[in-house]
């Protein structure tokens, strides 16, 4: 493990932002740490960094104890959420800024400077100031400087959020592409789950001080753990009886998630399902939403909403129109695990499943989240 | 007519009276009082103001001015720096009250100020005994209430919160992001000062330079309190105040002159202090461009 976080602990006044929090990052790889606002993300990369200090706990990076190592000395590249560029500094300043603190000759300094411009596609920019700059060119400035005095770990808190949504996704591939390329363990933090699937190949999911899950994000996705995690992740709708539905008993739950992935809507008279009616729910659409690639509907199975996906190819439904919705799967949980519960009605028969969007699921099929 | 034309018609009105009203205050409380200043003090013709001006007493009173202000500037300066770094840039405990305290020379009379130094280095003051033993192991004779060390005491009271309440809204809007990317880089604490802090400030800090600095070399009340000896301790507003007092339309005429002095000074920091707003203006325009 190339970063380690045991027990660790932090409170702003009686507030507990971090509670007990332990996990090991191995080195090279990029891990996002994923949770709604104020879970406590930002606490964590800055106790890393070394601009908070833990109330207990150890930080370990590369074997060694760095709780009482000033942050200039722990070898982190810092990106800041508002990217903290010196406004008063060129972009060539702003880059040379940690080398020239360092006492590097200028010769080296012009040097990794022009290297680093290249890198990030920012050269002919050197002489402007950060103002003269958008968003996107400014992130790129941030991600120069930070990796300017060769750190061995990038910290970026929310690096896209003060981009638009367009340039966002580039930036994206963009980062990933830049992070694998100069091989640095980087960890960023981030509230959006399709952010942290698309880019990390770790999530560490957070939630209200505590770290909830850690995973790939096939593993987040798959097998949610607690919760929290099995609620947060993907497109889920709670629900309270869902043994109500066909194929569901009633166990010792709190309550049930379903997924888009784990629903077919389909018509009463399609003949594909015509042997499955009888296993299915009624059910409204009360809304159509258009994906670009698909429909979202929401559907009302008798005062339960759930949401679920449909592809542009098949029949087209409307508002208000009534379908059966046959549930395949669903995540239950109780105070504090997941359960993958399968529709019993269904066990053992043949649905042919090409045509449904819950392919995404089937063993036989590599699993993809887009 | 359509409403939009008579609605324009009315703003145009309402400009046109407020403008009118803004001229005749102006004219009235501002550069008819000064302007009578300038004419009184040529009343008897130049060579009179000349010589009015060049006296023992109002000479001493220039240097003491002069003294009090630039000592003053420097150390307000200095401190509302500081101040202003410390109240933006860190939290700690009671950060609220020292913030209130640093204001307080704002909302206290200056006269006021002068006692507080009476009453604490005066013969009387609670402070008196530390400074008589302080002067007896040096062997010095150092003296604070009626001698120059009040008189630039109180100036510097009276002229504390200046530069602070200038800078602190920038660093305020500026918040702390730079400083901890250029700490997390290794950049010790006067380094970031120096090269990520200040450059935000440098306007704020000229600008709250440039009100010290007229306010130093103004101040009445709580310098009056502190001194009084003319031709040694006297600044020139006192100057002023007793030439005028004297009473003979000789002396009055002198006051004038010297008053003059002062609005002159005073027009000089004006103009200055337009020019660094103009350029700085100017800078931010070709910076957003
Ligand atoms: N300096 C501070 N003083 C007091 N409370 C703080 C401080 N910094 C953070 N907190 C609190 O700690 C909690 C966690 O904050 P943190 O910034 O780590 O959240 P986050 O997960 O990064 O949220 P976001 O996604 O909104 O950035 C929040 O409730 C926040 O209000
Ligand atoms: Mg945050």
């Amino acid at each position: 493990m190339y970063v380690e976080l045991k027990g660790i602990n932090k409170n702003y006044g009686d507030y507990q932002a971090t509670k007990d929090a332990n996990f090991g990052i191995e080195k090279g790889s990029l891990v996002a740490l994923l949770g709604p606002s104020g879970s406590g993300k930002t606490t964590i990369l800055r106790m890393i960094a070394g601009l908070e200090t833990p109330d207990s706990g150890d930080i370990i990076i590369d074997g060694k104890r760095v709780n009482d190592i000033a942050p200039a000395d722990r070898g982190i590249g810092f990106v800041f959420q508002s990217y903290a560029l010196f406004r008063y500094m060129t972009v060539y300043e702003n880059i040379a800024f940690g080398l020239e603190l360092k006492k590097v000759p200028k010769a080296k300094i012009k040097e990794r400077v022009q290297e680093l411009l290249e890198l990030t596609s920012l050269k002919g920019l050197e002489d402007r100031y950060p103002n003269q700059l958008s968003g996107g060119q400014r992130q790129r400035v941030a991600f120069a400087r930070a990796l300017a005095p060769n750190p061995s770990l990038l910290l970026l808190d929310e690096p896209f959020a003060a981009i638009d949504a367009k340039v966002r996704q580039e930036l994206r591939t963009w980062l990933r592409k830049m992070i694998y390329k100069v091989g640095i363990t980087s960890i960023f933090v981030t509230h959006d789950q399709d952010e942290a699937v698309e880019v990390a190949d770790q999530i560490i999911v957070t939630n209200k001080g505590r770290i909830e899950q850690i995973g790939s994000p096939l593993d987040i996705y798959k097998n949610p753990e607690t919760p929290f995690v099995t609620e947060f992740i993907g497109q889920s709708s709670v629900i309270e009886d869902y043994h109500r539905f066909h194929g569901f008993e009633k166990g010792n739950y709190q309550g049930a998630v379903i997924r888009p992935e784990f629903v077919e809507v389909f018509k009463r008279d399609n003949r594909e399902f015509n042997n499955y009616i009888d296993l299915s729910e009624e059910g409204e659409i009360i809304d159509i939403l258009f994906r670009g690639n698909s429909l979202e509907l929401t559907v009302d199975l008798h005062g339960v909403m759930i949401t679920a996906h449909r592809s542009l190819e098949r029949r087209e439904v409307k508002v208000g129109e009534k379908v059966r919705v046959l549930i395949y799967r669903l995540f239950a949980f109780d105070e504090d695990r997941a359960y993958l519960l399968e529709n019993e009605n269904l066990k053992g028969r043949n649905i042919n499943i090409d045509n449904l969007e819950s392919y995404l699921y089937n063993e036989e099929y590599d699993f993809f989240v887009i | 007519m359509n409403w939009v034309e008579e609605n324009k018609k009315k703003a145009g009105k309402t400009k046109v009276i407020l403008i009118i009203i803004s001229v005749l205050f102006v004219f009235f409380m501002l550069v008819f009082p000064l302007v009578s200043v300038i004419a009184n003090s040529l009343k008897e013709g130049f060579g009179y103001y000349i010589q009015s001006l060049n006296t023992k007493y109002v000479k001493s009173a220039l240097l003491v001015t002069l003294l009090a202000t630039v000592i003053a500037v420097i150390v307000n300066t200095f401190f509302g720096l500081l101040a202003g770094w410390l109240l933006t840039k860190f939290s700690f405990k009671g950060k609220q009250v020292l913030a209130t305290l640093i204001d307080i020379p704002f909302s206290i009379s200056p006269v006021i100020a002068g006692l507080a130094f009476i009453m604490t280095f005066g013969r009387l003051g609670w402070a008196n005994p530390i400074l008589e033993s302080i002067n007896q192991a040096l062997g010095t004779d150092i003296q604070i209430v009626f001698a120059l060390p009040g008189v630039v005491l109180a100036t510097i009271f009276v002229t504390f919160p200046f530069v602070s309440r200038e800078i602190i809204p920038v660093l305020n809007t500026q918040g702390k992001d730079e400083e901890e990317a250029a700490a997390l880089m290794g950049a010790g604490g006067f380094t970031i000062f120096r090269k990520i802090t200040f450059p935000h400030i440098k306007w704020a800090t000229i600008y709250g330079v440039i009100l010290c600095t007229a306010r130093a070399l103004g101040e009445f009340g709580a310098v009056a309190a502190l001194s009084k000896t003319r031709g040694k301790t006297f600044t020139l507003p006192l100057e002023i105040d007793a030439l005028y007092l004297a009473g003979s339309s000789d002396s009055i005429t002198a006051a004038f002159s010297v008053s003059s002095l002062l609005v002159i000074i005073a027009i000089i920091v004006l103009i200055l202090r337009n020019f660094f707003e103009h350029s700085e203006k100017v800078k931010g325009e070709k910076k957003e461009g």
